[in-house]
């Protein structure tokens, strides 16, 4: 495959003005799925399950069986509507979107088209440089997602493929698909915002308590829509949807390798194709998939098999004074209730650490010792593990640890220590100090005791201190730490050595 | 009044994988044409105030509990496939058509 010519960024964007649609695919985790009583895969408990065993004929599209409505399914797609600022639809209604494709015993889709659960809203999304945005959303409807294929043949790509195998395990999981309105003025910052978008939407998911919210399980999935219009032109140019982009990273890259690929095609006098793309993650690109289907050809109808939804208001209420604080106003108040800096805020926000502080600092420690345990020490395991600092330790564990070095209990180096014991999950931070005899020797006597050894042992350096080179101090004191096996707090043993070496003359 | 094309039939026909011979797409242009004629009726009387009829009873909301219920086993899921690996369906390759 030919690798597409690629305009350099910062030249693409004096010369064009991006314009992004961003689609997110939402898996909720009920308990079954969203027209059967099938167990739900997108719920933790059932996750990994066996090809094809949380299969009902419904979900196959066997002749005869019917779809029912997941009440709870309908609650989530309502609470997250809200939290998105959109109106509910008093009445909505299911349709069939039609398409042949295994991924679908039925030959449609249940979804929804021209009335929608929940519509027109806005999510403020902050960058991680701090600006901030106020995104429209244009909708959020119910569906289903579909079955899982895997193409084998000779080169295991699609088009190289001989046979297909399909697991319809995911078939009938409860989708909320959220779309927004076009995106302008971000400019430079078009890439950067789409990610954060995903990343408001994750963290709304996850307060909500409605999906398990994984990327790397397909519970969130974002297809991007770029277009790219001169400079000061105000008509859309011709855009390309991105599909299936499973991590932030990836959402980031795929819209800035859209924004390089498209400039480079105009300048160049060519036009844009109306396509959706598939995206490379190795190779950071995207290849084109098949040109972008009318949706008069996906002959939408309404579904003759379900009754309209219509949420009593109360219930809408209800969850309306349920929902949790917006992600972007719970971070403006913790930045101003942690006294942090724009710096030290965005070390633990970008570091998707907001939630583990918090309960740190609900668990009693101060702010800064909870950012400074989980974006240093914590984060650094974390990045020679290869793995997620959130969930590396217990916040309990960690203010119970800060608590430890502030009465004195453990010096910094013990109390690191004593955090690889927790990480390794030998107990609490007390548990492992008692278990391995690390607290700080605060006895007086058994210092004092090893201090007159190692000063008897270096008359030399005696002398020194004698003669008032208080530097010289630092190699008894090393001797003493060493013979306390680090147990000991070293500023302590410096006045105590300082003392004796007074004293004896 | 509505006009379908001989492209608008073989468009269709394509979309819902059927192969028609042109014989076909030109007899089945003329009768869908007057299927959407008699449907065109339907506007003349159809005003906004007229609430589209999807159903013929005005239902709405039964919803299902979330509880877990019973699935097909896997060999019941497979019995009815012309081919499958024990655990999975097998089908041809499609090429590229993913939704």
């Amino acid at each position: 495959m030919a690798r597409a010519a690629l305009m350099d960024f910062d030249e693409a964007l004096e010369r064009f003005d991006p314009v992004i649609g961003l689609e997110v695919h939402v898996e909720l985790n009920t308990r079954t799925k969203m027209f059967s009583s099938a167990p739900n895969p997108a719920n933790d408990e059932f996750h990994g399950a066996e090809p094809n065993t949380l299969v009902a004929p419904v979900d196959m599209g066997l002749p005869g069986s019917l779809p029912a409505v997941n009440g709870t399914a309908v609650r989530y797609s309502i609470s997250l509507g809200l939290a998105l600022g959109c109106g509910i639809a008093p009445s909505s209604r299911f349709a069939r979107k039609n398409y042949f494709y295994p991924d679908l015993g039925k030959n449609y889709q249940i979804s929804q088209y021209d009335e929608p659960i929940a519509f027109e809203g806005t999510v403020e999304v902050e960058l991680e440089n701090g600006r901030t945005f106020e995104v429209a959303i244009e909708r959020a409807h119910m569906e289903e997602d579909a079955g899982k294929l895997t193409h084998v043949g000779s080169t295991g790509r699609i088009h190289g493929a001989e046979y297909s195998l399909v697991d319809y395990n995911r078939a009938g999981v409860p989708l909320v698909e959220i779309v927004t309105k076009p995106i302008v003025g971000a400019g430079a910052d078009a890439p950067a915002l789409a990610r954060a978008y995903v990343a408001t939407i994750r963290d709304i998911v996850l307060s909500l308590g409605i999906s398990e919210a994984r990327m790397e399980r397909g519970n969130l999935r974002c297809d991007a829509n770029v277009s790219l219009r001169p400079k000061g032109q105000e008509k859309f140019g011709t855009r390309t949807e991105t599909k299936n982009v499973n991590s932030m990273r990836s959402v980031e890259r795929a819209v800035r390798h859209e924004i390089q690929r498209q400039a480079a095609i105009l300048a160049d006098g060519g036009t844009i194709t109306q396509e959706t793309r598939h995206w490379h993650e190795d190779t950071g690109t995207t290849s084109p998939g098949r040109p972008k289907s009318d949706a008069d050809d996906y002959r939408y109808f309404p579904e003759p098999d379900l009754l309209p939804v219509e949420p009593d208001p109360a219930v809408i209420e209800e969850l309306r004074a349920a929902l949790p604080e917006p992600p972007a106003a719970r971070r403006r108040r913790l930045k101003a209730e942690w006294g942090f800096t724009d710096l030290e805020f965005q070390d633990v926000a970008n570091g998707g650490l907001l939630n583990e502080v918090a309960a740190t600092v609900e668990a009693g420690a101060t702010p800064a010792a909870a950012r400074k345990w989980w974006t240093g020490e914590l984060t650094r395991i974390a990045n020679a593990q290869g793995a997620d600092a959130a969930g590396l330790a217990e916040p309990a564990h960690v203010a119970e640890l800060a608590a430890l070095v502030d009465e004195g209990t453990l010096t910094d180096r013990l109390a690191r220590q004593v955090l690889e014991g927790v990480i390794a999950g030998e107990g609490s931070p007390r548990e492992i100090v008692d278990a391995r005899g690390l607290a700080v020797v605060s006895d007086d006597g058994a210092l004092i005791a090893a201090i007159d050894e190692a000063l008897a042992a270096q008359p030399d350096v005696l002398a020194k201190i004698r003669d008032g080179k208080v530097q010289a101090a630092g190699a008894v004191i090393g001797a003493v730490m060493k013979a306390m096996q680090g147990k000991a707090d070293a500023a302590r043993v410096r006045e105590l050595v300082l003392e004796r070496a007074a004293a004896d003359s | 009044m509505s006009e379908i094309s001989a492209e608008q039939v073989a468009h269709l026909a394509n979309l819902a994988r059927i192969a028609l011979t042109e014989e076909e797409i030109e007899h089945l242009t003329t009768e869908l044409g007057q299927i959407m004629q008699a449907v065109e009726k339907v506007s003349e009387v159809a005003t906004p105030d007229v609430v589209p009829t999807s159903h013929p009873i005005p239902l709405h909301n039964p919803l299902r509990e979330d509880v877990p219920a019973d699935v097909l086993s896997v060999e019941e899921a497979l019995s009815g496939a012309p081919e499958h690996d024990g655990t999975r369906f097998v089908v041809s390759a499609i090429l590229g058509e993913e939704q």
